[in-house]
């Protein structure tokens, strides 16, 4: 709540020092610098005419996504008086909720090391490193535990218990509780008959459609009227001249009704700011050296996830080989690490050499990396690839994996999800709840997993081009009320927890944009 | 934000309440906190900052020492909003500030000051402020006074007699641009991290650490 103008000199402040450090920086210093010699750059207006070159080359369009991408990213300047945890999540509850289950977690962890007796990281013997090199592409087709330091842990099932992400353990979020909240009330009519009971904010159907004006009944939708009588030709033209004058703002505005097949891996990159500059290329490679140099315990946690998931998948098993090696890449990626400051999580620190408590000796164990797979139908080079996900990342799916009161974080999510249910399907919401079936014990997969995995591919990511164009993924607790809404009728006539998830099994021929649509604005309110 | 606070007494909050405190079942809705000054002092206030605890609302108003030396209650802030929606998180637990250009009358000579705090919604077991800090204005004359002996340099009209030791004019000349350079290394500095996590090439790491 600071007097607007120093709010501004102050965000202003932070990008310009945050810009600083990257190559645009030095790009553009270096395009001012060459221009000089050109005729139309006249010494009386040195600085004006300096601008309007950069202007016409298009470094002032490369500038201006650099800064919308900061924002995006950068939380807004807090009150000088806030501690920095309270700038990463302000409710002193969630923070004690998140410290306590990564305290269980690193519990695990270290025990699992000290009783398999298997350190958190080795360096590999020449050996073995020379043979990972080779055979970096064609990973998938070894054992898991081939390229780790014990055979025996990827088929120990110890390895199931720890693990990185909420997504594994809904009930740290169930058991949320406010100390501060008054729950004793008998039931009333604004009790909550769901299993999140936390007073977050929440919108409602009224306020979601001036929100997502843009998916109204009215408004063309690619998904839906793509295979109508819209001729595509017109939106291909919109589409390829935004791709063309590559502006980040415009594009996320595009991507709300929907990204072209074709142009779609353009769009993402542009809308999330994500090149691949020889530099990108070079970091992606200096990440790849890491992991042939050094093994992870989590790289075991990495190969069996996989192993069980995506390889399983029909969808995305022909992936296998860059889903290691992105994710492999990911989890030593230290620029990661920046986002630290906005997530309500903290990542776990070691010590080497024992050497316990002296800073200089501390590295920083990093975390886990999920909803990738559904990129690699994108992005054919690893290094984009592997750009596009972490910047993913680290805008939107690492909410997914913490407690915060964040609009975008799984408890909030949820918390919508059953809200939504509740005010607008009561009777079915009554029924579940009667027969032992809480919907969110249904919809927490989809919802932790934005969806990947449930939906068929071309549905996913017409669904992910609206978390970009709205820069939020409160769109997936919507779908996940839409999907209920379509089925209700079976879902009235289940009995037991185990028949409704049956109903709910399979949703790959589900259409995502009808049921959000229908949702949001044909509901009687 | 100026960083000094001027040292003041926090009363025990009151609460507001129709009807006998002790028979009444339901929870108050409206506490007000006094903040006082030491006896005979008085403050210009430039910034009042408190970190919240659940107040939905929060009226503000001073007790001034006018020229006559009577004092008067006043309001300076009326019904602000903490909590955009009382019955939800937003805003609850949030570090805030009243800031002078806010106020509706001039916080001068203030010798107290009375927080009203509303919370209309009975989803809250507790409600107040923590953290109340009242910051003066800072005067500009209060600054260090220049010492007598500067102003009294003398000129150095006369060169000295230089055996073999450079022109002055030169060396300070070429001192000023050093300064500049390092001026502009210092406002170049970046936060980019080098990124490498290893200490002398080794990463083996045994343990996570809790802390």
């Amino acid at each position: 709540m600071m007097d607007e103008g120093t709010e501004l000199s102050l965000t202003i402040a932070q990008i310009v020092q945050r810009l600083k450090a990257t190559h645009l920086h030095s790009q553009i210093e270096r395009q001012a610098k060459e221009c000089l010699h050109r005729p139309e750059i006249q010494l009386e207006s040195l600085k004006e005419d300096v601008r309007n070159f950069l202007k016409a080359s298009g470094w002032e369009r490369k500038l201006q996504n650099a800064v919308y991408r900061e924002l995006h990213v950068q939380p807004l300047p807090s009150h000088p008086a806030a501690p920095p945890e309270h700038a990463k999540e302000p409710l002193a509850y969630m923070r004690k909720a998140q410290v306590n289950w990564e305290k269980r977690i690193l519990k695990s962890l270290n025990s699992m090391c000290t009783e398999l007796g298997v350190p958190l990281a080795r360096k590999r013997p020449a050996v073995e490193q020379k043979e990972l090199t080779n055979k970096w592409n064609e990973m998938g087709t070894d054992e898991p535990g081939k390229w780790t330091s014990s055979q025996s842990i990827c088929s120990d099932r110890r390895l199931n218990t720890p693990s990185y992400s909420i997504s594994h353990d809904s009930q740290v979020l169930i058991s949320l509780r406010n100390p501060n909240h008054d729950s004793s009330e008998e039931a009333s009519a604004k009790s909550h008959w769901g299993l999140i009971q936390v007073p977050l904010h929440d919108r409602d159907i009224p306020q979601m459609r001036e929100a997502y004006s843009e998916l109204s009944l009215t408004t063309g939708q690619l998904g839906i009227d793509d295979h109508t009588h819209v001729p595509p030709g017109k939106t291909r033209l919109i589409c390829t001249e935004l791709a063309f004058c590559q502006d980040s703002a415009a594009a996320q505005q595009y991507s709300r009704q929907g990204c072209p097949t074709g142009l779609r891996a353009d769009l993402w990159a542009l809308i999330l700011n994500s090149t691949n500059e020889p530099e990108d290329v070079m970091h992606y490679e200096q990440l790849k050296a890491g992991v042939i140099h050094h093994d992870l315990l989590v790289d075991n946690l990495i190969y069996k996830d996989v192993k069980l998931t995506a390889s399983n998948d029909d969808y995305y098993f022909v992936f296998e080989d860059f889903l290691y090696q992105v994710l492999l890449c990911f989890s030593r990626d230290t620029a990661v690490l920046e986002h630290f400051s906005y997530n309500s999580a903290t990542p776990p620190k070691s010590y080497i050499q024992g050497k316990v408590g002296v800073e200089e000796f501390a590295v920083v164990y990093p975390p886990n990396g999920e909803n990738m797979a559904p990129l690699c139908f994108l992005y054919n080079e690893p290094s984009k690839l592997y750009s596009v996900f972490r910047e993913m990342y680290v805008r939107y799916f690492f909410r997914l994996h913490s407690v915060s009161s964040s609009t975008s974080g799984i408890v909030s999510l949820c918390l919508q999800f059953e809200r939504l249910l509740q005010t607008h399907l009561p009777q079915l919401f009554y029924h579940l709840r009667e027969i032992g079936a809480q919907p969110l014990r249904i919809a927490f997969k989809w919802m932790v997993r934005a969806f990947s995995g449930y939906l068929s591919t071309d549905q996913l990511l017409l669904l992910w081009d609206r978390i970009l164009g709205y820069d939020s993924l409160e769109i997936v607790a919507v779908l996940a009320a839409a999907v209920f809404a379509f089925r209700a009728e079976n879902l009235m006539e289940v009995t037991s927890l185990t028949s409704a998830e049956a109903v709910l099994a399979d949703l790959s021929t589900l259409k995502v944009m009808p049921l959000i649509q229908i949702f949001l604005f044909a509901t009687v309110i | 934000m100026s960083v000094n606070t001027v040292p003041c007494t926090v009363k025990p909050t009151v609460t507001l309440q129709i009807g006998d405190a002790e028979t009444d079942s339901s929870r108050p809705g409206v506490y007000v906190i006094d903040v006082t000054l030491p006896i005979g002092q008085t403050v210009n206030i430039q910034e009042i900052s408190f970190k919240n605890y659940y107040t939905a609302y929060v009226s503000v108003r001073l007790l001034r020492r006018d020229g006559e030396g009577a004092a008067k209650w006043t309001t300076c802030l009326r019904n602000h909003c903490l909590m955009p929606s009382p019955h939800t998180e937003e805003g609850s637990q949030d570090y805030c500030s009243v800031y002078r250009q806010q106020m509706l009358i001039e916080p001068d000579n203030v010798t107290s000051v009375r927080l009203i705090l509303r919370q209309p919604s009975s989803a809250w077991l507790n409600f107040s402020v923590e953290d109340i800090k009242i910051h003066p204005c800072l005067n500009e004359d209060s600054e260090w006074d220049i010492p007598d002996w500067l102003s009294d340099l003398t000129q150095v009209d006369q060169l000295c007699d230089l055996q073999g030791l450079p022109d002055p004019q030169t060396v300070s000349s070429s001192i000023q641009q050093m300064w500049a350079l390092t001026e502009v290394m210092q406002t170049n500095q970046t936060t980019a991290s080098i990124g490498r996590f290893d200490v002398d090439g080794c990463y083996d790491i045994n343990l996570l650490s809790f802390t």
